[in-house]
């Protein structure tokens, strides 16, 4: 279990909150793009890019990096912020969020920003591409990790599937899959608009080994990816269940904000809440 | 007259007949011997996308995806983006078909190392029906920006075209045809991609070409034979392969066009967005000259045998003979 240093988990956690305020306050400015997604997953971003993954922000093609392949790429938000935080570009950038000539597109590109890996968006394709990074890393023997974050709701495409499929039977690779379960898509509630449940029990009978966590909490997060790295005879899905909008309580679990920007109102009084319920999610360990 | 570097029996009875997938597979082992980055993913397909030999030489660069040709497209994409040059072997119904969208987010938008072979292409491929006839793949693949698109005539050109994919950065799509077909070139025959070739010129004391007949894939033989008869009507044709459908080789097919007056094109596709679009398009746009399209008029194909279905969809050398004096017909 758990090995941070008081100090570590304290810093990672103000990083996650200073995280959330920046999404905030970039899509106030792009005036368009997601909201509930990139607050829910602030955390599980904060834990990879500020203490899990191998890389060098400096260096962003590092060909001994670890990899980072987001598939539901509407939630980029997050990353752009992650991203500007931990050095890839200016954080005064992520203010031309979704604007002409932003070299940050209103969904991933690769090519532009430095430490996006893929093109992503359009939903069920970023496993198959995290698989094909890892089958390059395997025949040319190098090291690095490949880590997928992907949605609940995109494992209602085909594609996606097709990949669990696949990564079954190519159980020997440096794969990491990390699953965004917050129950919310665009219409409504997973459940409600195509179950997805038993989501465990569908992995396993994919031959997957499975991982339950709170998706809030950066210690269970950061080990169960250790206990992925331990597990050689399947490829490893770590369910990260998490609350859509966390730490917004006018967004919490709601589905309408999936896919809308906060308005200038809506955005004072979520930064005034992020900062003012600071006890609750800057540091529990405080 | 025949060009000197083509395969002088071209109009023989017994002239080799080759299916353009086997050339197909031949380049993949060649660009696999040549460089070690260069692997193969099929999607259960391996014997007829002719992967097979690829596949029992360098095992360990062969990737089996099963029935699935989204996860075919998008696997490709991520190891194109990590060093490797994946070819994806599939019928092209199905690839670029079926997964159109993945190939264009995660490989031409993602400017992914990825080639895209794409078999059972055209009408020819004849009993399977239109189910397995690919009529439109040319014009999905050319619309997409960041994509190259190469129409081989024959298996040589196949495995020339397959090769040259391989050293080429960025996406490209080739295609193929099911059934043996006129092998019209020779090793000697150059092939760049992107550049057009002169099959036939006007023969004897004549220069100057009546029409142009610019076309790609298989159906060059029966374009070929149309020349050659209408040489007995005192009609004078040049015949252009058009390999490589984007980029089109421009220049070569104004001069052309320009010194005839008149263009047919021939293609087993659409005669909407393939390379009769492509050549449209240009001449409109810098030359406005008559044109005839040969090619699938707006129709999906049936069962039958290679060469009664060409004929009986319009792509014949009879009709290709009706097509040139139509457009020279429209001269001014």
């Amino acid at each position: 279990m758990a090995y941070f240093h008081e100090d570590e988990l304290k810093y990672l956690e103000k990083t996650a909150t200073r995280i959330r305020e920046k999404i905030i306050e970039t899509l106030l400015e792009a005036e368009s793009g997601h909201s509930a997604g990139p607050l829910g997953m602030a955390d599980i971003f904060t834990a990879l890019y500020f203490n899990i993954l191998q890389h060098n922000p400096k260096k962003p093609k590092w060909p001994d990096r670890d990899r980072l392949v987001l598939s539901n790429g509407h939630i980029c938000p997050v990353q752009y912020v992650a991203l500007a935080y931990a050095g890839y570009f200016p954080l005064e950038e992520l203010r031309t969020l979704r604007r002409l000539n932003s070299r940050l597109q209103g969904h991933p590109h690769r090519g532009t920003v430095p430490g996006v890996e893929t093109t992503s968006g359009p939903l069920g394709s970023g496993l198959s591409q995290a698989i094909g990074i890892a089958l390059a890393a395997q025949m040319d023997k190098k090291k690095y990790w490949t880590y997928c974050v992907a949605s609940d709701g995109e494992h209602q495409e085909g594609n996606f599937w097709e990949a669990v499929m696949f990564a079954g039977k190519h159980k020997f690779l440096n794969l990491i899959l990390i699953v965004d379960r917050n129950n919310i898509q665009i219409d409504g509630y997973t459940e409600k608009v195509m179950p997805l449940e038993p989501l465990r029990a569908k992995y396993e009978s994919f031959n997957w080994h499975v991982l339950e966590i709170d998706g809030h909490n950066i210690e269970d997060f950061v080990d169960a990816v250790n206990e992925a790295k331990a597990i050689y005879e399947k490829p490893t899905v770590i369910i990260a269940h998490t609350i859509p909008g966390k730490g917004v309580s006018f967004m919490e679990r709601d589905y309408l904000w999936h896919g809308k920007p906060p308005t200038k109102d809506e955005a004072e009084k979520a930064i005034a809440e992020l900062r003012t319920l600071g006890k609750k999610i800057v540091s529990e360990h405080e | 007259m025949l060009n000197k570097n083509l395969n002088q029996k071209l109009f023989d009875a017994d002239v080799e007949q080759i299916p353009t997938r086997n050339g197909y597979g031949e380049g993949l082992v060649s660009a696999g011997e040549e460089d070690k980055n260069v692997v193969v993913l099929c999607a259960d397909l391996t014997e007829s996308t002719r992967s097979e030999a690829f596949a029992k030489k360098f095992p360990d660069r062969f990737i089996q995806v099963g029935v699935a040709e989204q996860n075919l497209a998008t696997i490709a994409a991520g190891l194109g983006v990590s060093g490797k040059i994946p070819f994806i072997s599939s019928y092209a119904t199905f690839s670029p078909g079926r997964n159109y969208e993945q190939i264009r987010t995660t490989i031409a938008y993602n400017d992914s190392n990825v080639k895209i072979g794409g078999a059972h292409a055209g009408i020819s491929v004849g009993p399977d029906g239109a189910t397995h006839q690919a009529t439109e793949d040319i014009a999905i693949m050319r619309a997409m920006p960041n994509m190259k698109v190469v129409v081989p005539c024959d298996a040589i050109e196949a495995k020339k075209a397959t090769v040259s994919a391989a050293k080429v950065w960025g996406p490209v799509y080739i295609r193929f045809g099911r059934e043996k077909s006129p092998v019209m070139t020779t090793k000697e025959t150059p092939f760049t991609m992107g550049k057009a070739e002169v099959m036939w010129t006007p023969g004897g004391a004549r220069k100057k070409a009546d029409a142009v007949i610019i076309g790609c894939g298989i159906l060059l033989s029966n374009a070929l034979r149309a020349a050659k008869e209408l040489e007995k009507e005192k009609i004078y044709v040049s015949v252009l392969n058009s390999h490589t459908i984007k980029p089109l080789d421009e220049k070569k097919i104004l001069d052309f066009a320009e010194k005839a007056g008149a263009v047919v094109t021939v293609e087993e596709h659409q005669i909407a967005g393939g390379l009769g679009g492509a050549v449209a398009e240009l001449l409109a746009k810098k030359l406005p000259t008559p044109i005839e399209f040969v090619g699938m008029q707006d129709t999906f194909g049936e069962s039958g045998k290679p060469n009664e279905l060409i004929e009986k969809y319009g792509m014949g050398v009879k009709d290709i003979k009706e097509a040139v004096k139509r457009t020279i017909s429209r001269k001014r």
